[in-house]
């Protein structure tokens, strides 16, 4: 294959994102990483705790331990990052029209592109939303790990994902005491271990219990908390006042989807994996030819997965655009596909595996 | 209510799930020598456990959502395995004599001094007992995972699983 002289550009700076431009780069293809924010690595350098997994997904290193190799990585391969830059618009042909520092605006013709946009938290919304004190788990697990700033002494977490919890034992490291850990659906979501270190550290769980409103004058000093149904109904005569000065929302994550749309990919819904995403194949190439999504914008799952997605389409892309052979693409993805579908066994991988399986094969396993 | 229920309403495994699922050592056991108690009973992909084994005592295998298995007569009680867990779900427990010691991982601060005197918590976070710190290592190696032992009263050797976190 004739090596293109277009280079590949990677929107979005996170695990997904940085493994796709290292292992571009590492074939030799020409590779621009873009990013909106000031600084890379995405969600990884709030992530405090060990990961799962095994050696080779980096298992029991620190989030921001892995965020550090891969900068590490990037720089030792003189990777063109361009910080602060938004991607703003996606033409035919795979233009790609991006705005650096709100100072310079340009447009590149991309060999390929992958989207590793990530995704957004979802809100919540009950009386009292508005008042200071209301945010997203994410928002807390920010201001505590990365700006090192308590948001509150004592807070409610809505929702008992690994999100919920492991934030919720983030506030704790971090001093806060954490008056609940509520849960709308009758079973907690986050895994045991997960769960089990923070009810030991004295976190009481409400499962089948909603948020009803957050009361104060300036900001939040009272959650009340109910009780639900099966249908999720509050039950009257069931609320319970906390005295909490923070609430933090871990209702799940939509696929951050805007660029894909813009690109014209085609979308699907699949709510196991956060709702509308981009259908994609097994080499996670979207239904635009040289358009890639990879990590969390491809279905939420964790950083580990969006890691081996990311080096799948990286791989993928350097033999699209002429920087790898057939034989050496095929062996790399076949070992990077076996890694990733590691992390989707078990009770708690087999629902995203089903729902990953139902969106490749909907591809007939390929697109084009 | 099944084990695997309750703990999902509560949060932590009972006592009795954990018999079930052959990861609660007996009195007997702890008295005859310190065992490594391994509270791991959902298959998630993780197996550092195994990998931080020196002895090759602890086996996931493969798949890595096994559940992981500990052999008594190979393990050395090193203790390596305790800050590899990302789900800080081993310890290392004993008996002797009339009081019971504790080998936690702890990552919270301020660590807690060797010689203090804290209270012990079980799965649910409720105080047992008073205990006392034994050591606090905290190596390199454990990636900032301390590892704290405590002496307690053995009658609550099975129930003990932590330390009351504002104690430290």
């Amino acid at each position: 294959m004739a090596r293109s002289n277009k280079p590949a550009i990677v929107v979005g700076a996170g695990p997904a994102g940085l493994c796709a431009a290292i292992e571009l780069k590492k074939a030799g293809a020409s590779v621009i990483l873009m990013d909106e924010n000031s600084k890379p690595g995405g969600q990884l350098f709030k992530q405090i705790h060990k990961f799962f997994g095994s050696q080779e997904h980096k298992a029991g290193v620190r989030g921001f331990d892995i965020g550090r190799e891969l900068l590490a990585e990037s720089m030792e391969l003189g990777m063109d990052v361009r910080l602060d830059t938004e991607v703003v618009g996606i033409q035919k042909g795979l233009q790609v029209w991006a705005v650096e520092k709100r100072e310079k605006s340009y447009t590149i013709d991309a060999g390929a592109l992958i989207l590793a946009t990530g995704a957004t938290e979802n809100a919540l919304s009950f009386p009292g939303w508005t008042l200071p004190g209301v945010m997203t788990a994410g928002c807390a697990q920010t201001l505590i790990n990365v700006h090192r700033v308590l948001p509150g002494k004592r807070v409610l977490m809505v929702g008992s994902g690994n999100v919920g919890v492991i934030v919720a034992y983030q506030l704790l490291q971090a001093g806060a005491d954490v008056a609940a850990v509520i849960e709308a659906a009758p079973r907690l979501g986050g895994y045991g271990v997960h769960t089990a270190k923070v009810r030991r550290s004295g976190v009481p769980f409400h499962v089948s219990s909603t948020i009803l409103k957050a009361e104060g004058s300036q900001s939040v000093e009272v959650a009340v908390i109910a009780k639900v149904d099966e249908r999720f109904n509050p039950i009257p005569g069931t609320e319970t006042s906390l005295e909490v000065d923070t609430i933090c929302i871990a209702v799940g994550l939509t696929p951050s989807i805007e660029l894909a749309s813009l690109a014209g990919c085609e979308m699907m819904y699949v709510p196991e994996l956060g709702g509308t995403m981009p259908r994609h194949d097994e080499f996670l190439r979207s239904s635009v030819p040289g358009v890639y999504v990879v990590g969390d914008i491809a279905g939420v799952e964790e950083a580990s997965t969006a890691m081996e997605e990311g080096r799948l389409a990286g791989i993928h892309a350097a033999f699209s655009l002429g920087c790898m052979d057939e034989a050496t693409m095929k062996e790399r993805t076949g070992e990077t596909i076996r890694r990733l579908w590691a992390l989707r066994q078990g009770m708690f991988g087999e629902k995203r595996h089903l729902a990953k399986k139902r969106v490749v094969e909907k591809e007939g396993g390929n697109l084009r | 209510m099944s084990g695997e229920m309750k703990r999902k309403i509560e949060g932590a495994p009972s006592l009795d799930e954990l018999k079930a699922a052959g990861m609660l050592p007996s009195i007997e056991d702890m008295e005859r020598r310190p065992c490594v108690c391994i509270e791991c009973v959902e298959e998630i992909p993780c197996n550092p456990c195994e990998t931080s084994c020196p002895n090759l005592a602890l086996t996931v295998g493969s798949p890595i959502t096994n559940l992981p298995e500990i052999d008594r007569e190979l393990c050395t009680i090193c203790g390596l395995c305790i800050a590899a867990c990302p789900g800080l779900a081993i310890t290392i427990k004993s008996i002797q004599g009339d009081k019971a010691r504790i080998r936690f991982p702890w990552e919270y601060l301020p660590l807690p001094a060797a010689g203090q005197e804290v209270q012990m918590v079980d799965r649910l976070g409720q105080p047992l007992c008073a205990g006392k710190i034994i050591s606090v290592v905290n190596p390199i190696r454990n990636n900032k995972t301390a590892v704290v032992t405590a002496e307690f009263p053995r009658t609550f050797a099975q129930e003990a699983i932590s330390m009351r976190r504002n104690d430290a």
